[in-house]
């Protein structure tokens, strides 16, 4: 008896696994299909790479004041390709090395936002009652506070460091994210087999792991890659206003110092305006590829 | 029927009658309002504690490098009532913000609450003309550009707007400071580069109000670049959404006109989504404003947040973060009920 039931779990789990290989490659060959979500992988591809090689490209004592050996505020040259800022150093070492920071911040940020997100979307749907109901209510009140207002206010309490402005990203913006699992959620649990594996004596554990959590994750990835755009983004802001680290150099803090420095009043393009088309071309690439992922995933989406 | 509504008494008289349209609304709206007062109560809660409970010493982070003596230390502490029970400081910092004592501020030596109301204005008018201008350009937009989906007004205003939305506003505006008002090549400076009006004029006059326009133009082109992509995005969305629905059909086979089906029949649909984002929009207001007044030195909210973040002068910082919660908070509840009244189907 006990072996009978063992070899059709066995099967059963492999048949779900085979079924969610079809699915996974089904859903790679539609993406493949969206140019505008495939340019935007392709640019993030080598972003990230130049992020992870940035000591081989540029090495990283050219981020010291004390070693800097340009002039001040140079004009774009054979040496240093895109000038110097007012330290000397050269910009495209700031940028390379920016760009490692930027994405740090925005995709810790992002993962904390989605462990929020989903533990309070998950448990306001799924269980209902008044726990659900009081998560409700703090998800809206937190998706009303407006959000760089808090978050300048979490900044300077918390003070300047890397760590601390992740954490002040994650923690103000994981409502939406909150708001969507749980609708996601609530249409699940009314559907037929959740009821009958109900019926089978399923638990809590067993219902959440196996049905609802697969059903979400999906949608938690489509808007994952929008919350690392929304907290570059934010990160840029924070960091132009001084509440990011002061040690490390991001592509906000670089717009910050330019700006300090009155890069823009001497028309040292140079220096203000590579790191904000960085940040848009990544914020934009994230937004092609979630939008990308959403119609994917999402068939009612597709049409369009 | 919404005159009706807002009159408690027949409301109460009216509760236990079978549900009507106006009954529906009022339940509707007075549910609403409960959450609006709930989200305050929330906010004042945050507030308290993240200024006074969440850095621990408040004497010291309110104090800033101000107090070094216990005796200091100890007359802070009985100045601002912290040497009393956590409740009691709360009952009266409710009872003081409702009177509209938001405290002093250590950077202008004035009440919070005055400088406040003196600042709004300038922010009010910057984002108030912008989210209009946005508002007016970003649904004429959204509008072409669902209606002839996947033509090339579209997929330029789509390609364009998502780049405005990928843009951080003030970076926009340091780009439009550097060409428009610091100049670029031969090109000279046509506008200041910031405040909101020259040192000699006199606001009241024409030339004055001229001055301030002049003075305004590129930064309310910054916003109003960047609020546009969001309400493009949206009234497109919206619109694309209406166009399978089967009244379009009819009112084609009725033989209107297609530019009378758009404009009788789909746009007046889409418009709702996008009314909502409109009127929750205008919550935002100090926040959207605190990088473009810093970049712009617009004498606003905004350029007070990021003044009062040097110092730092935590009573200005919270007080501007009380308001603009508030505005914020007001602005939905305003958008919920605006929606209420503009689509039934939502009163449940």
């Amino acid at each position: 008896m006990s072996t009978t039931s063992g070899t059709v779990t066995l099967t059963s789990r492999q048949l779900a696994r085979r079924r969610r290989r079809a699915a996974r490659a089904r859903a790679w060959r539609r993406f493949r299909q969206n140019r505008a979500g495939m340019a935007g992988l392709v640019v993030l591809t080598v972003v990230v790479l130049v992020a992870l090689l940035a000591p081989v490209l540029a090495p990283a004592d050219g981020l010291e004041v004390t070693h800097a050996t340009g002039g001040v505020l140079d004009a774009p040259s054979g040496e240093y390709w895109l000038g110097t800022d007012a330290n000397g150093r050269s910009v495209l070492t700031l940028l390379i090395w920016g760009a490692r920071i930027s994405l740090f911040v925005g995709l810790m940020a992002t993962v904390i936002s989605m462990l929020i997100g989903t533990l309070v979307g998950l448990t306001s749907g799924y269980f209902g009652g008044w726990p659900g109901a009081v998560l409700f209510r703090l998800t809206e009140w937190f998706l009303v506070i407006p959000f760089l207002p808090l978050a300048i206010v979490l900044a300077s309490v918390l003070g300047r460091s890397l760590v601390n402005i992740v954490i002040v990203i994650g923690v103000t913006s994981w409502p939406g994210t909150a708001l969507l699992i749980r609708s996601q959620v609530l249409s699940i649990k009314e559907r037929p087999y959740i009821e009958r594996s109900r019926a089978l004596g399923a638990g809590h554990r067993h219902l959440i792991g196996r049905h609802l959590l697969p059903n979400v994750v999906p949608i938690v990835f489509a808007n994952t890659t929008l919350t690392v755009a929304v907290a570059i983004l934010s990160e840029t802001t924070l960091s132009f206003l001084g509440l990011g680290d002061p040690t490390r150099v991001s592509w906000g803090s670089m717009l910050d110092d330019a700006y300090g420095v009155g890069a823009i009043t001497t028309g040292s393009w140079w220096y203000f305006v590579p790191p904000g088309v960085c940040v848009v071309v990544v914020v934009l690439s994230f937004t092609l590829v979630g939008q990308a992922l959403e119609e994917v995933l999402n068939p009612k989406l597709r049409q369009r | 029927m919404t005159l009706a509504a807002a009159d408690p008494a027949a409301a109460a008289a009216e509760a236990g009658e079978p549900r009507r349209r106006g009954g529906g609304y009022r339940r509707y709206a007075l549910g609403k309002v409960l959450g609006a007062l709930g989200s305050l109560v929330f906010m004042l809660v945050v507030n308290f504690f993240l200024f006074r409970v969440l850095p621990g010493d408040p004497a010291r982070t309110l104090g800033r490098g101000r107090l070094s003596t216990p005796e200091q230390i100890a007359e802070f502490n009985k100045t601002y009532g912290l040497d009393q029970p956590v409740l009691q400081q709360f009952l009266t910092f409710l009872d003081n913000t409702v009177h509209g004592d938001l405290g002093y501020s250590i950077l202008y030596h004035r009440d919070v609450s005055e400088v406040l109301v003196e600042r709004m204005w300038p922010t009010l008018l910057l984002v108030g003309t912008s989210t209009v201008l946005a508002a007016l350009i970003g649904v004429w937009l959204g509008i072409r550009a669902g209606w002839d989906r996947a033509s090339r007004f579209d997929r330029f205003t789509t390609g364009g707007s998502l780049t405005l939305y990928s843009m951080p506003e003030w970076w926009l505006g340091l780009l439009l400071i550097a060409a428009f008002a610091v100049g670029i090549g031969p090109l000279p400076g046509l506008f200041p580069t910031g405040g909101l009006h020259s040192v000699d004029a006199d606001p009241s006059s024409l030339s004055g109000v001229l001055d301030t326009a002049w003075h305004l133009t590129l930064p309310v082109i910054t916003l109003t670049l960047a609020y546009l992509a969001d309400y493009a995005l949206i009234m497109r969305g919206s619109l694309i959404d209406e166009l399978r629905s089967d009244y379009l059909t009819t009112a084609r086979a009725k033989g209107l006109r297609d530019a009378l089906v758009r404009d009788r029949h789909a746009v007046p649909n889409a418009l709702l989504p996008t009314t909502t984002v409109v009127a929750l929009n205008f919550g935002f207001v100090v926040a959207g404003a605190i990088t473009i007044e810093t970049i712009f030195s617009i004498p606003g909210l905004g350029l007070l947040t990021t003044d009062a973040l040097q110092v730092p002068d935590y009573w200005l910082l919270q007080g501007v973060f009380m308001l603009s919660s508030a505005a914020v908070i007001t602005a939905n509840l305003a958008a919920n009920l605006l929606y209420g009244l503009l689509d039934p189907r939502v009163r449940t």
